[in-house]
């Protein structure tokens, strides 16, 4: 694991009647694309909860992209404008937290773009790459390696205890 | 999950399609291992019978209580393997499906990472089963009321075919008379049987039948309700004419103060005149006459009219200038779109001189030229009145072209031909078809093409690139076409005192409001989305909604028939069911957690959301709820919850995704 | 029969929640009465040696306030939590990071360098820094490590219940000591406090509309407050809807929109990605243009959202670079 290069892990949020669709078009048409990217199957991009987004930054996602219908087109009338909504604050308030913005991607796919799917996950991944792994469990791990033990509080009163 | 999680997981190879690159084996070896799998397996085809069983059986045989599959698409198989859980005697959605094949094995071409990522979707799958929770099936009545939008061939074919099986059909038109495109062409092919004879009887089918509610000068305004139980409100556009009380006898049109026609006449492409008051085309259904307000005195003048048409009426009253609007409110269960298209504009493409040069016709229009009933009696004269000698046709007009509409329109070639022929009988003229590449499929098509060919039909394989007047004749009505003949390899200057624009065909203007209003989707080029290009051509991704026809994608009318009919045995299938299934994917609102903060109301494009006032918390009518989720991802305190897509199932799904790989 | 024994402690606060158990005023006679307070730095002369002598789980409960920022506070709370039955995070700072937490969105070392080089108001030819070892006439002087990252008090040592609010209130601290002393406490790792939203107690309730649309934002600062109506409708960002009720509401009733400190609900995990979504979501434009000039309405918000939150929150930090 150690001796291969570094891969992104891209986790992606796809609205089952378009971008899933569009997505299972490119696999039907033999497409092919980086394999980086990992779908997480929803109904509607409305679905898509900002805690979902920061949850798989924390867990190691490198990318998040998420795939929605063409506004005007979302199947439940409105769910993608909402999601439109939330991505323009989130994407700010993640690159205030120094996430930097293209490693949260939202696009418009509808269920006849197949290709698509493979441009945008090609660009993706080659984008993400170039900024380096996030690696947020890996920040989380050494950051904590701060915190006193344990052992060493225990260590610490004896040697006041001590005096 | 109260007893402990037993999970079946099986992997398929799928013949080669999977195993060909991702390392089943292994992947079946690696699930074993992972917490609360019971039982790994791969296996050649889990989708066919003794794949199925197998599920049964081990959840006999194990005391499964989960089942993941890793396969194709959810989208293909979710419900054949929810089915057979089922049919083991496990809630059917205690089961989940792993995309490896659309999503991996055809779409990656490094073995090694193919399997890695078949190894992490895998993984969240099966942390994600644990938390499914026993949904059941919905099962909701469908109303056996059926709702035709658009009365075209393939609207009145569907409604014949529905209303002859007893089933009560609203054909709605936009319309004063039904019979669409096919009520104006002249000759269709390949038989060249007259358009008129074969659709005017099926027409006054419709208006006899019992079981069907003819709505013309109507427009669906307004949908709502749910899958088998729309509400559907149907605009009804004044005609100033009491449908009841008109015999269709014509003495208003006689009567009118216009002693001769003076506005342009729309069936006959403004080819022809009519008075304001006027019968849509000789064999109009219904068969009554319709008012203009546009042209007609009594809202045009400033002193008004002296109405001469309601003396002439008579007894008969049948003339009504107070009618207004109307809004029908009306229940039905399924509905079939037979909205149709409308044709590329020509002057869209300047160069060929359509709206410039007056000898520029399209083909619609001379459909109407060649027409007995047409405005010019099927005398095929230029607006100048002249016969032509020469005629040229140019093909693909709009069509087959990046800069306008990438499709070919699949009946211009043949009805080109067809033009040709009609042409040549009535006029002589020397005929020259300009084409790409002929397209003419279809039975007897071929055929056709050859009959045409030997009957002198100068047929040119090249794009016409200029049309400019011929300045050798001397009325300057004459045009020259410039065209490459690429079978000769020369660019020829072609003389023809009358031009035709082949042009294509496309979704009519506001396919998109028509769509939107239906919750369906339209493909890239505009037309309406069947369910699947194959195997569901004329069904859509909403139960009960159905398409026929032109709107779903350009087709001559042998096949347009035969799509209205398969729609209408769908939607005969349908009622005969009696229930629609629905997916248990909508939200709820835990009372005890709500806060009453309002902010879910208005998010709900279906108004499902409401608050309550005694409570003072928000409740969502399951009804309505049609399952995106976006009030869940919402809700500030978490008291929303969404069947099969809950918090903790999604967050286990990115837990096990990004688990060490 | 001995009463049972009773610390408390503070970390990276402010003092103010130990005013808060200053004012249960007169009930604090009855607190006082029915316990032993065995260590109170801010109020009694207790030592740490005191605690370090006691056996381990001899204090029945410690209300530890604060959140964690030095090597000091570690030992402290490791210390207290040998020593303690029950370790009670008690104050937004302790249980999800409080104003300190904020401190995430900075390097310490740019922390320092302001306060001690850069800051206006700073004259420091010498530049000099706080040590954390010093020797001075032979005796080696031991400063706290300050750490990277502020955290809360559940990310340091086990917490058995947390009481929120910045600072919590009379009634809940009351509420929290008489569960505690009648012995009738809930499952480990609850909040003590409704698991339901600020609205459900808002005095505003009623005047919040059913079609909330944003068309703009503002801040406190930029406009009067209407006293009568709710005040997210008048576009102010209100935390209330991404907030556990218990407070009484006291801001509102003060005309100051709710600022998030009693922490989000049990069902929630990140409070200011929550917010984000419902406040986001019910903006009324759709494009991005017009959505964007509208959010523009809330210039920081990180401060916004995660005021008190910001240390527990997903992400728990500005990321560092390089990884």
């Amino acid at each position: 694991m150690t001796d291969k290069p570094w891969e992104p892990r891209i986790v992606a949020f796809f609205c089952n009647w378009c971008t899933y669709t569009a997505a299972d078009l490119a696999g039907v048409s033999r497409m092919k694309y980086a394999a980086n990217i990992r779908t997480i199957r929803l109904m509607c991009s409305g679905r898509v909860d900002p805690q979902f987004i920061m949850d798989a930054f924390a867990k190691g996602a490198d990318g998040v992209l998420i795939g929605g219908c063409h506004p005007g087109d979302c199947h439940y009338g409105e769910g993608n404008y909402k999601m439109l909504r939330r991505y323009r604050l989130l994407q700010r308030m993640l690159g205030d937290m120094g996430i930097e913005p293209d490693r949260l991607r939202l696009e418009w796919i509808s269920a006849a773009e197949g290709d698509k799917v493979k441009s945008v996950i090609n660009d993706m991944v080659e984008k993400v790459k170039a900024l380096g792994p996030l690696d947020l469990p890996g920040q989380f791990q050494s950051w904590d390696r701060e915190v006193m033990t344990e052992a060493e509080a225990l260590a610490h009163a004896g040697h006041q205890e001590a005096k | 999950m109260i007893e402990p999680v037993r999970i079946g997981f099986y992997v398929c190879h799928c013949g080669t399609n999977i195993a060909g690159m991702v390392d089943v084996e292994a992947v079946a070896k690696y699930a074993a291992k992972l917490p609360g799998v019971a039982v790994s397996r791969n296996y050649k085809y889990m989708c066919s019978d003794p794949g199925q069983e197998l599920i049964q059986q081990d959840i006999k045989e194990h005391g499964l209580n989960r089942i993941v599959v890793a396969a194709c698409s959810p989208l293909l198989h979710e419900r054949t393997f929810r089915t057979a859980t089922m049919k083991g005697g496990l809630s059917p959605f205690f089961f989940q499906m792993v995309n490896i094949r659309e999503h991996d094995a055809w779409v990656h071409t490094d073995g090694a990472e193919a399997t890695r990522k078949a190894l992490a979707l895998v993984r969240a799958a099966i942390k994600r089963v644990p938390f499914h929770k026993p949904l059941e099936i919905k099962r909701v009545p469908i109303h056996p009321d059926v709702l035709i939008v658009g009365g075209g061939i393939a609207g009145i074919h569907a409604a014949l075919t529905l209303a002859d099986g007893g089933k009560k059909v609203y054909l709605v038109e936009r319309e004063a008379t039904i019979g669409g495109h096919m009520a104006k062409f002249d000759k269709t092919f390949p038989t060249l049987d007259c358009a008129a004879c074969i659709l005017t009887p099926k027409m006054s089918q419709v208006n006899a039948h019992p079981n069907i509610t003819l709505w013309t000068m109507s427009e669906v305004a307004a949908v709502s309700g749910y899958v088998g139980n729309y509400e559907v409100t149907i605009k009804r556009k004044p005609r100033y004419i009491v449908e009841d009380l008109c015999t269709g006898c014509g003495e208003c049109v006689e009567a009118c103060v216009y002693r001769e026609p003076r506005f342009a006449d729309e069936f006959n492409e403004g080819l022809g005149k009519r008075k304001p008051v006027f019968m849509p085309f000789p064999q109009a259904v219904p068969p009554i006459v319709v008012i203009d307000p546009g042209t007609c005195r009594v809202w045009t003048a400033t002193n008004g009219c002296k109405k001469p048409c309601v003396d002439a009426c008579g007894d008969r009253k049948a003339i009504d200038f107070g009618q207004k609007e109307e809004l029908k409110q009306i229940k039905v269960g399924s509905v079939i779109v037979t909205t149709g298209f409308k044709t590329f504009d020509a002057s869209r493409l300047p160069y060929y001189g359509y709206g410039r040069y007056s000898n520029v016709y399209t083909a619609l229009e001379v459909e109407r030229l060649v027409n007995a009933s047409g405005p010019t009696g099927g005398e095929v004269v230029t607006r100048k009145g002249k016969h032509p000698q020469t005629v040229g046709i140019v093909h693909c007009i709009g069509s087959r072209d990046e800069n306008t509409n990438k499709w070919c329109s699949r009946v211009c070639c043949l009805y080109s031909l067809k033009l040709a022929h009609l042409i040549k009988e009535h006029t002589g003229a020397e005929v020259y078809n300009f084409y790409i590449d002929m397209r003419t499929p279809g039975k007897s098509m071929e055929e056709f093409y050859n009959r045409i060919a030997g009957e002198g039909v100068h047929i040119v394989r090249g794009k016409v690139a200029d049309v400019f007047p011929d300045p050798s004749d001397p009325e300057g009505d004459r045009l020259l076409l410039q065209a490459e003949d690429t079978l000769l390899g020369r660019v020829l200057k072609f003389p023809v005192d009358m031009l035709v624009l082949a042009t294509g065909l496309e979704p009519q203007a506001d396919a998109q409001d028509v769509r939107r209003m239906l919750n369906m989707s339209c493909g890239t080029e505009g037309f309406f989305l069947e369910r699947h290009p194959k195997l569901a051509p004329v069904s859509t991704f909403t139960d009960g909604v159905f398409l026929a026809g032109c709107c779903q994608g350009p087709k001559d009318i042998p096949d347009t028939v035969a799509q209205a009919g398969a729609a209408a045995a769908e939607a005969y299938s349908l009622i005969c069911r009696g229930h629609v299934e629905q997916e248990p994917n909508t939200a709820y609102v835990r009372e005890d957690d709500c806060s009453g903060c309002k902010s879910c109301v208005p998010l709900c494009p279906y108004t499902a959301i409401t608050f309550v006032e005694d409570t003072k918390k928000a409740v969502i009518n399951e009804a309505l709820c049609k399952g995106c989720g976006t009030c869940v991802a919402s809700c500030p305190s978490g008291s929303i919850v969404q069947n099969l897509f809950e918090d903790e199932e999604i967050y286990s799904e990115i837990e096990g995704i990004l688990a060490n790989d | 029969m001995s009463k049972p024994k009773v610390a408390f402690y503070w970390c990276a606060s402010c003092g103010g929640c130990e005013e808060a158990v200053v004012d249960l005023a007169e009930d604090i006679l009855g607190v006082v009465e029915a316990v032993d307070i065995v260590f109170w730095p801010c109020a009694m002369d207790f030592k740490k040696k005191d605690i370090e002598a006691m056996p381990d789980k001899s204090i029945v409960a410690t209300l530890l306030n604060g959140a964690i920022r030095t090597s000091e506070q570690e030992e402290m709370a490791l210390l207290l939590r040998r020593k303690s039955q029950y370790l009670i995070a008690y104050g937004a700072c302790a249980a999800t990071g409080g104003i300190p937490g904020l401190a995430n969105q900075s390097q310490l070392e740019d922390i320092l360098k302001f306060a001690y080089h850069d800051g206006p108001s700073m004259a420091n030819e010498a530049g000099t820094r706080p040590q954390t070892t010093s020797t001075h006439e032979g005796h080696e002087l031991r400063l706290p490590v300050l750490r990277e990252v502020v955290r809360t008090l559940d990310q340091v040592v086990d917490v058995d219940y947390y009481i929120p609010g910045c600072p919590p209130t009379p009634k809940l601290t009351k509420a929290a000591v008489g569960a505690l002393l009648e012995g009738k406490l809930p499952p480990k790792g609850t909040v003590l406090a409704p698991d339901i939203a600020l609205c459900d107690e808002c005095p505003r309730k009623d005047s919040k509309p059913t079609d909330l649309a944003f068309t703009e934002f503002k801040r406190p600062h930029q406009a009067i407050i209407d006293p009568e109506r709710c005040i997210l409708a008048q576009g102010f960002i209100c935390m209330g809807p991404a907030t556990r009720a218990g407070c009484e509401a006291v801001c509102v009733r003060g005309n100051m929109p709710c600022s998030g400190c009693f922490g989000p609900t049990s069902r929630v995990k990140d409070q200011g990605a929550k917010i984000l979504s419902s406040v986001a979501a019910n903006i009324a434009p759709r494009e991005e243009g017009p959505i964007d000039q509208v959010l523009a309405g809330i210039p920081d918000p990180v401060g916004t959202f995660y005021r008190y939150g910001l240390a527990n929150s997903m992400l728990r930090r500005k990321v560092t670079k390089p990884a």
